[in-house]
């Protein structure tokens, strides 16, 4: 197991009138090359609980592993652990500062102390990766398109070449070709490279398609883990935690009160087509 | 790191000296201020001390708040104290070398510290029990006459009240684009002078252009709700007094009498 939480909380401005309890006793474990969905409500903790994941929150109480080591053992390098868990923040767009996209991308790496070639290799790379082509590697970051600065934002985490990758919202804010190209090229990360994903969503469709397995946070607690097909076949809880099911669910669930003998526990837009077909050939 | 400075930060409570209007703790803390350096004995220190823990009680801001944001200004403390105890001329009571403490410098050094807390006490009350609109709303009123000689008060005011609306904007922004370059592996804390001021840029150059884009859009909403300045414009919930006003006002203006009667007659009595 590469990621493990042992009771984790955290209290914003412990002590003081503004005191919040922002995650309470999370507890999880997630092993290497899963893709984990993480979704919740507006203010449910779900930023909180993945800065904890590379030491930039320290949590208030509670131990976290990675890779086997407490993290917040003496000693511990924190730094050596934020190469190793990527975090793409939301709107990573707005961290870029360089004079040229490469330059951008290079920052990453040079902080991790490593050579001149290697740095501009990896993110070469990384640029190539997220499906940045060379004609816009010497123009400036604020030039670009907001789907492809986001994507130059993600490559700046790529290059540092982390085992765990883990993107806040990556398609807030994109058209739906921008957000189509960024799942796919996430979907691809995670199958060719066989990173451990964890993404932060609002949209059940995009999560259906390609996660493992689902965390759903509800007013600072873990209050699922479990498969998509689980998760969803619990939509009406999550409708109380102001979450929803994709659509299909939502169809599949009609047709059956409706008395067509379906199964219900079709996540994805393929599946449910399958399902209704073989209705349909009876 | 950052949200641990509490002055001048608005704590939201339910408080007499809250629902005062902000014109009364304005001129309040104007008269407190100045009242600060008309006396110089024991009993006016007494007086202002009497006055404003009175004042925090009725604050229901709770001291370890105020206390906390204290702690910022303890290196000016320092720094002044160690000005007056060590460069105040008088009968020296104490001498190693060529550093000398005098009696005038140690009365100084106690008494302009007393005088500093008091003064940063009060001030910072008036931000914790209000809202930085009601302040500037407060100011707006007072400066109206200004208008007259042709000083844009409403467009002064506004731009003071933005300012103070992007203050924790920009602190969260700050925040924020510091850990996304953290989890770049950026580091902020060691090295020498230069290479930390250079490290500053990858969170500078972010956080300009955010706020330029910020202002940007702010400029445009504004413009979107035919936003045209003070002429004519009318406030949703205007500024009236009310009886608990007069009667703060009464109780300040009480105390400032007592002080400066203090202040007289310490001059005749020593």
């Amino acid at each position: 197991m590469q990621i493990i939480f042992d009771k984790v909380n955290y209290i914003y401005s412990g002590g003081t009138a503004f005191a919040r309890h922002a995650i309470k006793d999370i507890s999880f474990s997630i092993n290497k090359g899963e893709f984990i969905g993480l979704i919740g409500h507006t203010g449910s903790g779900k930023s909180t609980l993945i800065q904890h994941m590379n030491g930039l929150i320290k949590a208030t109480n509670g131990h976290i592993y990675f890779n086997g080591q407490d993290i917040y053992e003496k000693n511990y390098d924190l730094r050596k652990l934020r190469s190793k868990v990527g975090l793409v923040f939301q709107y990573p767009e707005h961290q870029l500062f360089e004079t040229t996209v490469f330059k951008d991308v290079v920052f990453g790496p040079t902080n991790l102390g490593l050579d001149k070639l290697e740095c501009e290799l990896r993110a070469y790379e990384a640029l190539k990766m997220v499906g940045i082509g060379d004609d816009l590697l010497d123009a400036s970051p604020f030039e670009l398109s907001g789907g492809q600065k986001r994507r130059v934002a993600i490559a700046g985490v790529l290059a540092m070449k982390p085992e765990v990758l883990i993107l806040d919202e990556p398609t807030a804010g994109l058209d739906p070709r921008g957000r189509d190209d960024i799942l796919e090229k996430i979907a691809e990360l995670h199958r060719d490279s066989g990173l451990t994903i964890i993404l932060v969503t609002h949209s059940m469709e995009d999560i259906a398609n390609y996660a493992d397995r689902l965390f759903v946070m509800n007013r600072g607690e873990l209050v699922m883990q479990d498969t998509a097909k689980v998760v969803f076949s619990h939509y009406k809880e999550l409708e109380q935690m102001h979450l929803a099911a994709p659509q299909v669910t939502y169809v599949m669930n009609v047709l059956k009160d409706k008395g067509y003998r379906v199964n219900t526990d079709a996540t994805t837009i393929d599946e449910a087509k399958e399902e209704i077909l073989k209705l349909l050939q009876y | 790191m950052i949200r641990d400075i509490t002055i001048g930060q608005y704590y939201p409570s339910d408080s007499i000296l809250h629902r005062l209007d902000p014109r009364v703790k304005l001129i309040g803390t104007f008269l407190f201020i100045v009242s600060l350096f008309l006396f110089d004995s024991l009993y006016g220190y007494i007086a202002v001390a009497v006055f404003l823990v009175t004042i925090i009680k009725l604050s229901k801001v709770p001291f370890r708040f105020i206390a906390k944001g204290m702690k910022a200004i303890v290196v000016l403390m320092l720094f002044m104290a160690f000005f007056n105890l060590f460069f105040t001329p008088g009968n020296t009571i104490f001498q190693i070398w060529i550093i000398k403490i005098t009696d005038n410098g140690l009365r100084q050094a106690i008494f302009m510290g007393i005088r500093l807390i008091f003064l940063i006490l009060g001030s910072s009350l008036m931000t914790f029990t209000t809202t930085p609109n009601q302040l500037t709303d407060g100011l707006e009123k007072i400066m109206k006459p200004l208008n007259r000689i042709k000083v844009p008060v409403h467009e002064i005011s506004m731009m003071m009240s933005i300012a103070l609306r992007f203050i924790p904007i920009l602190l969260e922004e700050t925040d924020k684009i510091m850990k996304a370059q953290m989890a770049r592996g950026a580091d902020f804390e060691s090295g020498g002078v230069l290479k930390r001021a250079k490290s500053l840029i990858p969170l500078l150059v972010p956080l300009f252009v955010s706020a330029f884009r910020r202002a940007n859009d702010l400029a445009m909403a504004m413009e979107a709700r035919c936003y045209r300045g003070g002429d004519g414009r009318t406030k949703m919930k205007p500024l009236r007094y009310q009886n608990r006003d007069y009667l703060a006002y009464t109780c300040v203006l009480a105390y400032f009498a007592i002080v400066i009667a203090l202040g007289i007659l310490e001059n005749r009595l020593f």
